[in-house]
Protein backbone atom coordinates (compact mmCIF):
# COMPACT_ATOMS: atom_id res chain seq x y z
CA UNK A 1 0.00 0.00 0.00
CA UNK A 2 1.57 3.43 -0.85
CA UNK A 3 1.92 6.36 1.40
CA UNK A 4 -1.76 7.62 0.99
CA UNK A 5 -3.71 4.72 1.55
CA UNK A 6 -1.08 4.15 4.69
CA UNK A 7 -2.07 7.75 5.96
CA UNK A 8 -5.30 6.62 6.27
CA UNK A 9 -5.11 3.60 7.81
CA UNK A 10 -2.43 5.80 10.32
CA UNK A 11 -5.63 8.31 11.34
CA UNK A 12 -8.36 4.67 11.61
CA UNK A 13 -5.13 3.69 14.08
CA UNK A 14 -5.00 7.22 15.81
CA UNK A 15 -8.94 6.92 15.88
CA UNK A 16 -8.80 3.55 17.92
CA UNK A 17 -5.87 5.18 20.53
CA UNK A 18 -8.13 7.70 21.07
CA UNK A 19 -11.50 5.28 21.32
CA UNK A 20 -9.19 2.91 23.81
CA UNK A 21 -6.58 4.76 25.32
CA UNK A 22 -7.97 8.30 25.46
CA UNK A 23 -4.62 8.92 23.92
CA UNK A 24 -3.85 12.43 23.68
CA UNK A 25 -0.79 12.25 21.20
CA UNK A 26 -2.73 11.22 18.36
CA UNK A 27 -5.69 13.20 19.24
CA UNK A 28 -3.36 16.44 19.07
CA UNK A 29 -2.04 14.40 15.88
CA UNK A 30 -5.96 14.44 14.52
CA UNK A 31 -6.76 17.91 15.71
CA UNK A 32 -3.62 19.40 13.91
CA UNK A 33 -4.17 17.70 10.35
CA UNK A 34 -8.41 17.79 10.07
CA UNK A 35 -8.91 20.93 12.65
CA UNK A 36 -7.93 23.57 9.82
CA UNK A 37 -9.82 21.02 7.46
CA UNK A 38 -12.61 21.71 9.32
CA UNK A 39 -12.32 25.39 10.15
CA UNK A 40 -11.83 26.43 6.61
CA UNK A 41 -15.03 24.48 5.26
CA UNK A 42 -17.26 26.42 8.15
CA UNK A 43 -15.95 29.58 6.86
CA UNK A 44 -16.57 28.82 3.07
CA UNK A 45 -20.39 27.75 4.48
CA UNK A 46 -20.20 30.99 5.79
CA UNK A 47 -19.31 31.52 9.55
CA UNK A 48 -16.93 34.23 10.59
CA UNK A 49 -12.96 33.25 11.37
CA UNK A 50 -13.78 33.41 15.54
CA UNK A 51 -17.59 31.19 15.02
CA UNK A 52 -15.39 28.80 12.70
CA UNK A 53 -12.87 28.17 15.14
CA UNK A 54 -15.09 27.51 18.13
CA UNK A 55 -17.43 25.18 15.59
CA UNK A 56 -14.39 23.36 14.71
CA UNK A 57 -13.00 22.93 18.59
CA UNK A 58 -16.65 21.89 19.09
CA UNK A 59 -16.29 19.06 15.75
CA UNK A 60 -12.76 18.11 17.21
CA UNK A 61 -13.89 17.56 20.66
CA UNK A 62 -16.88 15.30 19.31
CA UNK A 63 -14.22 13.01 17.21
CA UNK A 64 -12.93 12.37 20.92
CA UNK A 65 -16.42 12.10 22.88
CA UNK A 66 -17.80 9.69 20.03
CA UNK A 67 -14.99 7.97 19.00
CA UNK A 68 -16.47 4.57 20.00
CA UNK A 69 -19.21 4.96 16.94
CA UNK A 70 -16.70 5.83 14.15
CA UNK A 71 -16.61 2.37 12.00
CA UNK A 72 -13.40 2.40 9.81
CA UNK A 73 -15.34 -0.82 7.66
CA UNK A 74 -17.63 2.06 6.82
CA UNK A 75 -16.10 5.19 6.32
CA UNK A 76 -12.75 6.89 6.21
CA UNK A 77 -11.88 9.71 9.32
CA UNK A 78 -11.98 11.93 7.05
CA UNK A 79 -15.25 11.13 5.66
CA UNK A 80 -16.63 10.82 9.35
CA UNK A 81 -15.44 14.02 10.58
CA UNK A 82 -16.61 15.63 7.48
CA UNK A 83 -20.17 14.59 8.39
CA UNK A 84 -19.93 15.64 11.97
CA UNK A 85 -18.81 19.53 10.61
CA UNK A 86 -21.49 18.73 8.06
CA UNK A 87 -24.14 18.65 10.91
CA UNK A 88 -23.01 21.34 12.90
CA UNK A 89 -22.82 23.78 10.19
CA UNK A 90 -27.12 22.81 9.52
CA UNK A 91 -27.07 23.42 13.92
CA UNK A 92 -25.25 26.46 14.09
CA UNK A 93 -24.97 28.10 10.82
CA UNK A 94 -28.55 27.72 8.89
CA UNK A 95 -29.88 27.43 12.33
CA UNK A 96 -31.85 24.12 11.20
CA UNK A 97 -32.94 20.86 13.14
CA UNK A 98 -31.29 18.66 10.78
CA UNK A 99 -33.78 15.11 10.68
CA UNK A 100 -32.14 11.75 11.06
CA UNK A 101 -32.92 8.74 9.41
CA UNK A 102 -33.76 5.69 11.75
CA UNK A 103 -30.32 3.79 12.36
CA UNK A 104 -30.31 0.23 11.20
CA UNK A 105 -30.22 -1.17 14.12
CA UNK A 106 -26.50 -2.13 14.66
CA UNK A 107 -23.96 0.30 15.59
CA UNK A 108 -19.95 -0.16 14.56
CA UNK A 109 -18.73 -3.52 15.32
CA UNK A 110 -15.95 -4.06 18.10
CA UNK A 111 -13.51 -5.33 16.46
CA UNK A 112 -14.55 -5.01 13.09
CA UNK A 113 -12.61 -7.38 10.44
CA UNK A 114 -9.23 -6.32 9.33
CA UNK A 115 -9.78 -6.93 5.77
CA UNK A 116 -13.07 -5.35 5.55
CA UNK A 117 -11.17 -2.02 7.16
CA UNK A 118 -8.35 -1.75 4.48
CA UNK A 119 -10.92 -2.22 1.75
CA UNK A 120 -13.16 0.41 2.56
CA UNK A 121 -9.64 3.04 3.70
CA UNK A 122 -8.35 1.68 -0.12
CA UNK A 123 -11.59 2.21 -1.66
CA UNK A 124 -11.56 6.05 -0.40
CA UNK A 125 -8.21 6.47 -1.59
CA UNK A 126 -9.17 5.60 -4.67
CA UNK A 127 -11.70 8.16 -4.42
CA UNK A 128 -9.55 10.40 -3.64
CA UNK A 129 -7.31 10.10 -6.72
CA UNK A 130 -10.41 9.91 -8.71
CA UNK A 131 -11.62 13.09 -7.33
CA UNK A 132 -7.95 14.98 -7.90
CA UNK A 133 -7.87 13.19 -11.54
CA UNK A 134 -11.20 15.01 -12.68
CA UNK A 135 -11.22 17.69 -15.58
CA UNK A 136 -10.60 21.12 -13.80
CA UNK A 137 -14.35 22.09 -14.70
CA UNK A 138 -15.66 18.70 -12.88
CA UNK A 139 -13.21 19.22 -9.93
CA UNK A 140 -14.48 22.48 -9.17
CA UNK A 141 -17.85 22.24 -9.27
CA UNK A 142 -17.37 19.17 -7.31
CA UNK A 143 -15.75 21.32 -4.76
CA UNK A 144 -18.39 24.19 -4.89
CA UNK A 145 -21.49 21.32 -4.14
CA UNK A 146 -19.53 20.28 -1.12
CA UNK A 147 -17.40 23.77 0.06
CA UNK A 148 -19.69 26.58 0.07
CA UNK A 149 -23.33 25.91 1.18
CA UNK A 150 -24.47 26.59 -2.32
CA UNK A 151 -27.07 24.59 -4.26
CA UNK A 152 -26.88 23.91 -7.58
CA UNK A 153 -28.72 27.66 -8.78
CA UNK A 154 -26.29 29.47 -6.22
CA UNK A 155 -23.43 27.90 -8.10
CA UNK A 156 -24.95 29.07 -11.38
CA UNK A 157 -25.73 32.40 -10.25
CA UNK A 158 -22.54 32.49 -8.52
CA UNK A 159 -20.33 31.36 -11.38
CA UNK A 160 -22.76 32.63 -14.42
CA UNK A 161 -22.78 29.24 -16.14
CA UNK A 162 -26.13 27.98 -17.18
CA UNK A 163 -28.08 25.48 -14.74
CA UNK A 164 -27.83 23.10 -17.18
CA UNK A 165 -24.13 23.43 -17.70
CA UNK A 166 -23.81 23.18 -14.11
CA UNK A 167 -25.92 20.00 -13.70
CA UNK A 168 -24.37 18.13 -16.54
CA UNK A 169 -20.81 18.83 -15.22
CA UNK A 170 -22.15 17.51 -11.84
CA UNK A 171 -23.71 14.76 -13.46
CA UNK A 172 -20.63 13.65 -15.56
CA UNK A 173 -18.20 14.02 -12.51
CA UNK A 174 -20.21 11.86 -10.67
CA UNK A 175 -20.37 9.06 -13.52
CA UNK A 176 -16.39 9.45 -13.81
CA UNK A 177 -16.12 8.54 -9.86
CA UNK A 178 -18.57 5.70 -10.17
CA UNK A 179 -16.40 4.23 -12.86
CA UNK A 180 -13.24 4.47 -10.79
CA UNK A 181 -14.86 2.69 -8.35
CA UNK A 182 -15.77 -0.24 -9.94
CA UNK B 1 -38.30 -0.36 10.96
CA UNK B 2 -38.73 -2.89 7.52
CA UNK B 3 -36.83 -1.94 4.82
CA UNK B 4 -39.33 -1.94 1.40
CA UNK B 5 -37.63 -4.34 -0.72
CA UNK B 6 -39.69 -2.61 -4.20
CA UNK B 7 -39.12 0.92 -3.93
CA UNK B 8 -39.19 1.76 -7.82
CA UNK B 9 -38.76 5.60 -7.55
CA UNK B 10 -36.03 6.71 -5.98
CA UNK B 11 -34.46 10.03 -5.32
CA UNK B 12 -32.56 12.04 -7.80
CA UNK B 13 -28.41 12.10 -7.62
CA UNK B 14 -28.67 15.88 -6.99
CA UNK B 15 -31.11 15.64 -4.10
CA UNK B 16 -28.89 13.35 -2.81
CA UNK B 17 -25.49 15.01 -3.05
CA UNK B 18 -27.58 18.28 -1.55
CA UNK B 19 -27.96 16.35 1.52
CA UNK B 20 -24.63 15.07 2.11
CA UNK B 21 -23.62 18.31 1.43
CA UNK B 22 -25.58 19.94 3.97
CA UNK B 23 -26.71 22.51 1.48
CA UNK B 24 -31.01 21.28 1.23
CA UNK B 25 -33.64 23.47 3.22
CA UNK B 26 -34.94 21.67 6.30
CA UNK B 27 -38.24 20.36 4.61
CA UNK B 28 -36.27 18.42 1.96
CA UNK B 29 -33.23 17.10 4.32
CA UNK B 30 -36.90 15.60 5.94
CA UNK B 31 -37.86 13.87 2.84
CA UNK B 32 -34.61 12.28 2.55
CA UNK B 33 -33.81 10.84 5.96
CA UNK B 34 -37.41 9.55 6.07
CA UNK B 35 -36.95 8.11 2.59
CA UNK B 36 -33.54 6.47 3.46
CA UNK B 37 -35.53 5.00 6.54
CA UNK B 38 -37.33 3.00 3.63
CA UNK B 39 -34.75 2.57 1.28
CA UNK B 40 -31.12 0.76 1.08
CA UNK B 41 -30.25 1.74 -2.04
CA UNK B 42 -30.65 5.56 -1.33
CA UNK B 43 -28.94 5.09 1.66
CA UNK B 44 -25.94 3.63 0.46
CA UNK B 45 -26.07 6.32 -2.29
CA UNK B 46 -25.67 8.63 0.48
CA UNK B 47 -23.01 7.08 1.89
CA UNK B 48 -20.86 7.01 -1.60
CA UNK B 49 -21.61 10.90 -1.77
CA UNK B 50 -20.67 11.44 1.73
CA UNK B 51 -17.11 10.19 1.32
CA UNK B 52 -16.78 12.26 -2.05
CA UNK B 53 -17.68 15.35 0.94
CA UNK B 54 -14.84 13.87 3.07
CA UNK B 55 -11.89 13.65 0.34
CA UNK B 56 -12.93 17.07 -0.83
CA UNK B 57 -12.05 18.18 3.12
CA UNK B 58 -9.10 16.09 3.06
CA UNK B 59 -7.70 16.39 -0.29
CA UNK B 60 -8.45 20.34 -1.00
CA UNK B 61 -5.75 22.34 0.44
CA UNK B 62 -7.14 25.86 -0.94
CA UNK B 63 -9.51 25.85 2.13
CA UNK B 64 -7.06 25.09 5.31
CA UNK B 65 -7.72 27.30 7.48
CA UNK B 66 -4.63 27.37 10.59
CA UNK B 67 -6.28 27.63 14.10
CA UNK B 68 -6.00 29.93 16.64
CA UNK B 69 -3.17 29.81 19.17
CA UNK B 70 -4.00 27.56 21.89
CA UNK B 71 -7.10 25.95 19.92
CA UNK B 72 -5.69 22.27 20.95
CA UNK B 73 -5.70 23.44 24.64
CA UNK B 74 -9.02 24.69 24.54
CA UNK B 75 -10.12 22.00 22.73
CA UNK B 76 -8.84 19.91 25.33
CA UNK B 77 -10.53 21.22 28.10
CA UNK B 78 -13.77 21.23 26.04
CA UNK B 79 -13.20 17.49 25.93
CA UNK B 80 -12.43 17.28 29.75
CA UNK B 81 -16.10 19.18 29.83
CA UNK B 82 -17.90 15.73 28.80
CA UNK B 83 -19.91 15.48 25.99
CA UNK B 84 -22.79 17.45 25.12
CA UNK B 85 -26.04 15.63 26.18
CA UNK B 86 -28.33 14.88 23.13
CA UNK B 87 -31.59 14.65 23.86
CA UNK B 88 -33.58 11.95 21.34
CA UNK B 89 -37.36 11.07 21.58
CA UNK B 90 -38.62 7.72 21.69
CA UNK B 91 -39.59 6.06 18.41
CA UNK B 92 -42.22 3.34 17.39
CA UNK B 93 -40.70 0.49 15.84
CA UNK B 94 -43.40 -0.67 13.01
CA UNK B 95 -44.87 2.35 12.39
CA UNK B 96 -46.29 3.72 8.85
CA UNK B 97 -44.13 7.09 10.19
CA UNK B 98 -40.05 6.18 9.63
CA UNK B 99 -38.68 7.52 13.01
CA UNK B 100 -37.61 10.82 11.18
CA UNK B 101 -41.39 11.96 10.59
CA UNK B 102 -42.61 11.01 14.32
CA UNK B 103 -39.93 13.23 15.53
CA UNK B 104 -41.23 16.17 13.29
CA UNK B 105 -45.26 15.09 14.11
CA UNK B 106 -44.14 14.91 17.46
CA UNK B 107 -45.90 11.60 17.77
CA UNK B 108 -47.16 8.71 15.87
CA UNK B 109 -50.14 8.26 13.44
CA UNK B 110 -52.58 9.16 15.96
CA UNK B 111 -51.00 12.44 17.12
CA UNK B 112 -50.56 13.93 13.33
CA UNK B 113 -53.37 17.15 13.52
CA UNK B 114 -55.35 17.17 10.15
CA UNK B 115 -56.89 19.65 8.77
CA UNK B 116 -59.44 18.98 6.16
CA UNK B 117 -58.77 20.90 2.32
CA UNK B 118 -61.56 19.52 1.20
CA UNK B 119 -63.14 16.63 -1.11
CA UNK B 120 -61.87 14.49 1.93
CA UNK B 121 -58.20 15.39 1.37
CA UNK B 122 -56.67 16.33 4.90
CA UNK B 123 -53.17 17.57 5.05
CA UNK B 124 -51.08 18.67 8.35
CA UNK B 125 -48.29 20.89 8.08
CA UNK B 126 -44.97 20.14 9.68
CA UNK B 127 -42.74 22.88 11.33
CA UNK B 128 -39.82 23.58 9.08
CA UNK B 129 -37.58 26.07 7.79
CA UNK B 130 -39.03 28.41 5.59
CA UNK B 131 -37.14 28.17 2.77
CA UNK B 132 -39.39 25.16 1.90
CA UNK B 133 -42.17 23.46 3.38
CA UNK B 134 -43.27 19.71 4.46
CA UNK B 135 -46.82 18.21 4.94
CA UNK B 136 -48.42 14.96 5.53
CA UNK B 137 -51.05 14.47 2.82
CA UNK B 138 -54.23 11.67 3.08
CA UNK B 139 -55.84 11.25 -0.11
CA UNK B 140 -59.42 9.00 0.60
CA UNK B 141 -58.85 5.85 -1.31
CA UNK B 142 -59.90 6.17 -4.62
CA UNK B 143 -59.66 9.85 -4.62
CA UNK B 144 -57.88 12.48 -6.63
CA UNK B 145 -55.42 14.92 -5.54
CA UNK B 146 -56.28 18.01 -6.65
CA UNK B 147 -54.93 18.94 -9.83
CA UNK B 148 -52.32 21.13 -9.93
CA UNK B 149 -48.62 22.35 -11.47
CA UNK B 150 -45.66 23.36 -9.96
CA UNK B 151 -43.10 25.93 -9.51
CA UNK B 152 -39.90 24.74 -7.76
CA UNK B 153 -39.37 21.08 -6.85
CA UNK B 154 -42.10 19.00 -5.33
CA UNK B 155 -41.36 15.62 -3.75
CA UNK B 156 -44.13 13.47 -2.48
CA UNK B 157 -42.91 10.02 -1.03
CA UNK B 158 -46.09 7.26 0.07
CA UNK B 159 -46.02 5.90 3.33
CA UNK B 160 -49.37 4.52 3.09
CA UNK B 161 -51.80 3.09 0.57
CA UNK B 162 -50.32 3.77 -3.14
CA UNK B 163 -51.26 6.64 -5.76
CA UNK B 164 -51.04 7.20 -9.41
CA UNK B 165 -50.59 9.13 -12.44
CA UNK B 166 -50.70 9.88 -15.82
CA UNK B 167 -47.62 7.93 -16.08
CA UNK B 168 -46.51 5.69 -12.99
CA UNK B 169 -47.43 3.95 -9.76
CA UNK B 170 -46.48 4.56 -6.15
CA UNK B 171 -46.28 2.53 -3.70
CA UNK B 172 -45.13 2.43 -0.07
CA UNK B 173 -41.35 4.61 -0.11
CA UNK B 174 -41.48 5.38 -3.86
CA UNK B 175 -40.88 9.10 -4.41
CA UNK B 176 -42.42 11.30 -7.51
CA UNK B 177 -40.16 14.15 -7.83
CA UNK B 178 -41.52 16.60 -10.11
CA UNK B 179 -39.85 20.01 -11.44
CA UNK B 180 -41.97 23.14 -13.06
CA UNK B 181 -43.18 21.40 -16.48
CA UNK B 182 -45.00 18.49 -14.51
CA UNK B 183 -49.06 19.04 -14.68
CA UNK B 184 -50.49 15.82 -12.91
CA UNK B 185 -53.51 14.57 -11.51
CA UNK B 186 -52.36 12.03 -9.29
CA UNK B 187 -55.26 9.60 -7.62
CA UNK B 188 -54.85 7.40 -4.62
CA UNK B 189 -55.10 3.69 -5.11
CA UNK B 190 -58.82 2.27 -4.81
CA UNK B 191 -57.46 -0.27 -1.97
CA UNK B 192 -56.42 1.61 0.95
CA UNK B 193 -56.52 5.74 2.03
CA UNK B 194 -53.23 7.49 0.94
CA UNK B 195 -50.99 9.13 3.06
CA UNK B 196 -48.15 10.85 1.76
CA UNK B 197 -45.11 12.97 3.05
CA UNK B 198 -44.81 16.31 0.62
CA UNK B 199 -42.19 18.91 0.48
CA UNK B 200 -41.67 21.94 -1.92
CA UNK B 201 -39.46 24.63 -2.19
CA UNK B 202 -42.23 26.75 -3.88
CA UNK B 203 -46.25 27.30 -3.08
CA UNK B 204 -47.86 25.01 -5.18
CA UNK B 205 -50.52 26.14 -7.63
CA UNK B 206 -54.17 24.78 -8.22
CA UNK B 207 -55.97 24.94 -11.20
CA UNK B 208 -59.56 24.68 -9.46
CA UNK B 209 -61.47 27.30 -7.93
CA UNK B 210 -62.12 25.40 -4.85
CA UNK B 211 -58.66 24.74 -3.70
CA UNK B 212 -57.66 27.87 -5.45
CA UNK B 213 -59.54 29.49 -2.46
CA UNK B 214 -58.67 27.09 0.29
CA UNK B 215 -54.95 27.64 -0.68
CA UNK B 216 -54.96 30.87 0.48
CA UNK B 217 -56.39 29.48 4.03
CA UNK B 218 -54.41 26.69 4.35
CA UNK B 219 -50.74 27.47 3.06
CA UNK B 220 -50.83 24.91 0.76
Amino acid sequence: MDEIGGKRMLWVDHMIRIRDAQDQSAFAELFSHFGPRVKGFLIKSGADASLAEEVAQEVMATCWHKAHMFDPARASVATWIFTIARNRKIDVLRKQRRPEPEDLGWGPEEDPDQADVMALQQESEILGRAIAELPAAQRELIEKAYFGDLSHSEIADQTGLPLGTIKSRIRLALERLRHAMK
Amino acid sequence: MMMEQNIKHHLTDEILMGYAAGTLPEAFNLMVATHVSLCDTCRAQVAALESIGGEVLDLTADNVVSMDEGSLAATLSLIAGGPVEEIRMPRVKDSILPGPLQDYVGGDLKDIQWRSVGLGVKQAILPTSKDASARLLFIPAGAAMPDHGHHGTEMTMVLQGAFQDEDDYFARGDVEVADSDLHHTPVADIHEDCICLAVTDAPLRFNGLLPKIAQRFVRI
